[in-house]
């Protein structure tokens, strides 16, 4: 099976879900790594360590910002002289757009935010989560290429192997646009709760505690404090759920659930969250979650393996403690 | 301007959405407007407001699609078109994009088409990018803010890396995000207006279409495999030793 992975990155850092879309190539046989951009040669490196066999590099000045349609025209063009059965790209807002793109040049069709797939007679059959997780389906695409974008962290990370390389072929770039980057400044840096093994996230409850006798804005200020604090220690993400971000305390990029990002920690700390539907359908593959909230009625305690009921301002900072303390910190 | 909003009807958001004989299944709940879509008819009339024109929307979908076009008109929307066809059940993206696209073109001197970020539905979130591409338009995603002047329009897109200023001329595609401003509410005129208001319905014979054949089929839906957690509520003495044991539970789960 004739399989490509797209390298997704922004500025020359790669989103490391491209990663674990080598790791699913490898398993169907060898796989060709995409790298578009300009002045990217270092992403052709770690994609052999990462596993590609060989690597297909289109750099161009056009290329440095991502746009949507000059990335596009050069997948077509590549796919339409290569004919690959498959590619494979992680499921970020550019990779998305460029395989949408990409699809309506090749008459192809994408499936999206794929969790899990199998393979008979070259056709993938892949599994995914709709209605943000309430239900899942499973789809295929009756053309080639079939464009799949993979959710992150849905699939292992193969193990880096420096030093590994292998032969890079360079490829004509479509630098055709219709649309120019004119500026740009940098979101917060941090762990974004996409690729985050951890997240703590807080609700309701972070910004709503009178006992504090502090207002709203200045109770979230310090709720989300110690809740970065936790996460820091254990090098996570921090999350929110929709009243959180509605409210203004923290942006929209923490928000975790139905209208926010479905997310896939191995660790879940929801802290002075009650636990809407959307909320927890966000949270539906976490491996591990547990539930702070002083209310022992709240739903999230029936999604929880682990709940205590109190006050996330007096048990945060204790649960930090007890981290420190038992992993030498 | 002319801007078309492109909206979609979906099960509400607090739905208890199940597979029910193959079928999805929302029960009693009620359909509305895609919650996304909501914002993309607020960008539209923001623009509106401070450029002039007209704002269009337009969805495909049964009959009980008007009342998700009620809904934008009551809003303040100046017209509503319903696309409507039995071919087009068991449309796909692409299949979508076209047909948009065609309508797009059947309105005319469309300057603005709108999108919300994604549905919640099936959300597959590409239907901005193939709508801009079956056009040849060009496409400004994710944006949280708008501005036109001659003929430009410049939009600042939120990406997860940070925000980036990004322009186009006219005409354009654009989806946008929560940013862009809370959707105004119905107001009480604008829900009388709505309800008198007359929805045309196109099929595809009227924007010249055959049926698309889709390319994305789905074979199977499932519920998903239920999360069969027994909560244990951890208590002790003291709130100290609350966290002690739960930080010995947490170790023992192995996910750090």
């Amino acid at each position: 099976m004739k399989t490509w992975v797209y390298i997704d990155h922004f500025k020359g850092e790669a989103v490391p879900a491209s990663w674990e879309a080598i790791g699913v190539g490898k398993t169907l046989g060898s796989v060709t790594a995409l790298v578009f951009g300009s002045g990217v040669e270092a992403l052709a490196a770690a994609a052999f360590e990462f596993g590609a066999d060989e690597v297909c590099l289109a750099e161009d000045a056009a290329l440095a910002d991502f746009r949507a349609e000059p990335y596009a025209s050069t997948l077509s063009a590549l796919a339409t002289a290569g004919s690959p059965d498959l590619i494979l790209l992680p499921n970020t807002f550019r990779a998305r757009e460029m395989a949408a793109m990409s699809a309506i040049d090749l008459n192809s069709g994408v499936l999206i935010d794929v969790t899990s797939l199998e393979v008979q007679d070259g056709r993938v059959t892949a599994t995914r989560p709709i209605y943000e997780g309430k239900l899942q389906e499973k789809t295929v695409c009756a053309s080639n290429p079939q464009f799949i974008t993979l959710r992150g962290r849905a699939f292992p990370r193969p193990a880096r192997e420096a030093g590994r390389s292998g032969p890079i072929t360079r490829a004509g770039a479509q630098t055709a646009a219709l649309t120019s980057v004119e500026g740009y400044s940098a979101g917060e840096s941090g762990v974004s709760i996409n690729d985050a093994g951890v997240i703590i996230a807080g609700g309701r409850g972070v910004s709503n505690n009178p006992s504090l006798g502090l207002d709203e804005k200045a109770t979230a200020e310090k709720g989300f404090a110690l809740i970065g604090e936790l996460a820091s220690l254990l090098g996570g993400a921090i999350g929110a759920s929709r009243a959180a971000v509605d409210a203004g305390f923290i942006p929209y990029s923490h928000q975790v659930g139905q209208t926010g990002k479905v997310v896939s920690p191995d660790l879940y700390i929801a802290a002075g969250i009650s636990g809407s539907i959307q909320h927890i359908v966000g949270i539906r593959t976490a491996k591990l979650v547990i539930a702070i909230n002083k209310d022992t009625e709240a739903p999230i305690f029936s999604v929880a393996r682990y709940g205590v009921v109190g006050d996330l301002f007096t048990f945060l900072p204790l649960l930090t403690a007890a981290f420190k303390q038992k992993l030498g910190k | 301007l002319k801007i078309v909003v492109c909206i979609k009807q979906v099960p509400d958001s607090e739905a208890k959405v199940v597979a029910l004989n193959g079928q999805v299944s929302w029960g009693e709940s009620p359909l509305v407007i895609n919650p996304f879509d909501e914002y993309a008819v607020e960008a539209g009339l923001q623009q509106k407001e401070s450029q002039g024109g007209e704002v269009i929307a337009i969805c495909i979908g049964a009959e009980t699609a008007r009342d998700a076009l009620k809904h934008a008109l009551a809003m303040g929307s100046d017209k509503a078109i319903l696309v409507c066809d039995p071919a087009l059940e068991q449309i796909d993206s692409q299949g979508a994009a076209r047909v948009l696209a065609a309508a797009a073109q059947k309105i005319g001197a469309v300057d603005l088409l709108i999108f919300g970020r994604q549905t919640i539905d099936t959300g597959t979130g590409l239907t901005t990018a193939q709508t801009a591409r079956a056009l040849g338009w060009p496409m400004l995603a994710l944006a949280g803010s708008i501005n036109i002047a001659g003929g430009k329009a410049t939009v600042e897109r939120v990406i997860e890396e940070g925000k980036q200023t990004v322009s186009a001329n006219l005409p354009a595609v654009l989806s946008v995000v929560q940013s862009i401003g809370e959707p105004r509410y119905p107001s009480f005129m604008g829900i009388r207006k709505a309800s008198k208001a007359e929805i045309p319905v196109w099929s595809l014979a009227d924007l010249g279409l055959s049926a698309p054949k889709a390319v994305v089929m789905r074979s199977e839906l499932m519920n998903p495999p239920s999360r069969d957690v027994a909560c244990e509520k951890i208590s002790a003495e003291t709130p100290e030793e609350i966290a002690g044991i739960l930080v010995e539970r947490i170790l023992a789960e192995k996910v750090l």
